[in-house]
């Protein structure tokens, strides 16, 4: 197998008695785009932190294409990073901010020029290349905080938090901008993000940590499909999650009776569930069905409207079962505009058995 | 008139007479030395130089003056270097006992002089020091350096503490950041350092007066030649101190009030 662009090899980040990071293992192929994805404090940071070598992992090692790099001081590694606050010089123009990182290489002053002027340009920012940075709005620093570390034409570019410090519409914006620069460009993208929509939108690949350790690593659709585990299936949202006592059926499938009632499901490949025992079945919000009366097929549960949240084109409605079992269930607004639900309302869930998984273990 | 006004008027007025006592001395000192008469009393004897011309014509009063040049232009970078070193440690570091590191480097100013002055007398007396320009520099060196690490910390509390991880994220060594990156950030905070030093120990009696032995600054000249004599060449000394003084505090406040307009603008 080809050595891989960049590998994290059982990297841990101790301060003091607290793991920071405990033990984090994957790798990155060129050209990819990675979201480091997590709740606040679960190591995402401290993890591309290590990868621009700002900060020294206690163990394990870090190696750019098959070569150990945990010595090398941050100004000898070729990974700028776009800071959450920017971090841009604030005593310095526009253009002297994209020249920095070529001038620290020893590039002549024409060709800082010239090439700080090509990314201006590309980042639409060359109107105001002899503007002050504190002099623009929070959007047009972004751009140059992507100018100024992307001037340097890295095999990577680490961001670290890159939309949260931006408007909601900008946001969008940027985000799809971030993608398309990376399409353009074809390097390495490492982005440190909370925000599972973020996460999701723009990387090919997620990796969700949690309290320093990988919960799960994959495409997004697959992590949407399959959570690895109850933490990831809670944290990208958009899931319910039934416990409950299983028992395998005839069929091979496996029958879940809890508080949701009894309902069916494949058994996992990977096995880890007894008769008898405690399972966790996932079913996403968007597979769950919402109609007027029983058809006697798939699973049914039969429920009630507690809540109908709008939001853009999506709508979650919040329902009750009679033991007091929690569901949600996605539909488009289209779908509700036609057959509009009053709190209060019984209605039939209904999903086929195909759509939902127990969680290993 | 309405009682706004009325309020507005006395505020003025009060404030008007607090200047007019704090500068009266001053002023009149200006005044006088510009005077012809012997003796500073009114009516005014006419507009005249010869005091001026006499100070410096005046050997020891040119020497003083030299003196105290030397010794504030060499205090306000040496203070000004150990300043800013002082206040980038507290920028740059977090370690155990800050606080008190601190608190030591802030001291020196509110210790009385007159101890302060006793004890550099007492030191330089065993080093060797005593009596020399550069026993007067070490003194105002412990006096001033305070001064110019707040004014240096001042600056350094409005950079954003990911900067220099920037620019060592974009290929700067640490030397090249601090040259590149934290020094530029700091240099009216600097500048204003050197002016503000340089006139605490351009003003400074009560050490130089101590130490200086025959080596003596000009405010040290100033009070010997008060003590022999009471002569209208005092009052031109006392206008070109004073001239110096506030060129270099207001050159100083000029470049303060710069940098926390860029601060209010950027938090605005």
């Amino acid at each position: 197998m080809a050595t891989p662009m960049i590998e994290l090899d059982r990297v841990a980040k101790h301060y003091g008695n607290h793991a920071a990071v405990a033990d984090v293992s994957f790798t990155i192929e060129k050209g990819e785009f990675v979201a480091l994805m997590g709740p606040s404090g679960c190591g995402k940071t401290t993890t591309l932190r290590m990868i621009a070598g700002l900060d020294q992992p206690t163990s394990g090692e870090i190696r750019l294409w098959g070569r150990r790099l945990n010595e090398d001081a941050p100004w000898e590694r070729d990974a700028p990073l776009v800071w959450q606050s920017y971090a841009l010089f604030p005593f310095l123009s526009v253009r002297r901010n994209v020249e920095f990182g070529l001038k620290q290489r020893g590039l002549p002053a024409a060709e800082r020029r010239k090439k700080a002027d090509e990314w201006m340009e590309r980042l639409g920012i060359a109107s105001f290349a002899e503007r002050g940075v504190d002099q623009l709005s929070g959007g047009q620093r972004q751009r140059v905080a992507l100018a100024r570390a992307l001037a340097l034409e890295p095999e990577m570019l680490l961001l670290d938090e890159p939309l949260s410090a931006l408007d909601p519409h900008l946001r969008v914006r940027m985000q799809s901008e971030l993608v398309r620069l990376h399409r353009e460009l074809g390097i390495t993208f490492i982005c440190v993000t909370h925000s599972h929509s973020e996460a999701f939108a723009m990387a090919d690949r997620v990796v969700i940590m949690n309290e320093g350790r990988i919960q799960q690593i994959g495409a997004p659709r697959d992590i949407h499909r399959r959570a690895a585990n109850r933490f990831v299936a809670e944290f990208v949202g958009g899931n319910n999650i039934f416990t409950g006592t299983a028992r395998f059926e005839d069929d091979g499938s496996i029958a879940l009776a809890g508080l949701v009632g009894t309902v069916h499901a494949p058994a996992p490949m990977e096995g880890g569930i007894v008769t008898g025992g405690a399972a966790t079945l996932v079913v996403p919000a968007d597979r769950i069905e919402l109609a007027g009366t029983s058809t006697g097929a798939g699973n049914e549960v039969q429920a009630r409207v507690v809540t109908v949240e709008f939001v853009g084109s999506t709508v979650t409605v919040f329902l009750e079962t009679e033991g007091g079992c929690e569901l949600r269930a996605q539909r488009s607004l289209h779908e509700m505009e036609n057959t509009p639900l009053a709190v209060g309302q019984p209605v039939v869930a209904r999903w086929s058995p195909q759509q939902g998984f127990f969680l290993p273990g | 008139m309405s009682m706004a006004a009325l309020r507005r008027l006395l505020l003025l007025a009060y404030t008007a007479l607090v200047f007019a006592f704090i500068f009266a001395p001053i002023v009149s000192t200006i005044v006088f030395s510009f005077n012809a008469d012997r003796f500073p009393s009114l009516p005014w004897g006419g507009f005249s130089l010869q005091w001026y011309e006499a100070i410096f014509a005046d050997a020891t009063i040119q020497r003083g003056l030299m003196n105290s040049l030397i010794v504030a232009g060499v205090t306000c970078v040496i203070a000004t270097f150990l300043g800013f070193s002082a206040a980038y440690v507290d920028y740059r570091y977090r370690f155990l006992g800050k606080s008190i590191y601190l608190a030591l480097a802030a001291l020196p100013p509110t210790v009385p002089v007159v101890i302060l002055g006793v004890a550099l007398l007492t030191f330089e007396g065993r080093v060797g020091l005593s009596g020399t320009l550069q026993g007067i520099i070490v003194g105002h060196v412990v006096l001033s350096t305070p001064f110019a690490m707040a004014l240096v910390r001042m600056r350094l509390a409005d950079l954003d503490p990911d900067i220099e991880r920037a620019a060592w994220n974009l290929g700067a060594s640490p030397w090249a950041t601090m040259f590149g990156v934290i020094v530029p950030f700091c240099t009216p905070a600097i500048l204003a350092a050197l002016f503000l030093t340089a006139a605490v120990s351009f003003d400074e009696f009560m050490i130089a007066w101590f130490v200086s032995g025959v080596n003596e600054t000009l405010p040290v000249r100033v009070l010997a030649m008060l003590q022999g004599q009471v002569s209208p060449r005092i009052n031109a000394i006392g206008a070109i101190v004073f001239g110096v003084s506030i060129t270099l505090v207001v050159l100083a406040q000029l470049l303060l009030g710069r940098m926390s307009g860029r601060a209010a603008r950027k938090k605005g």
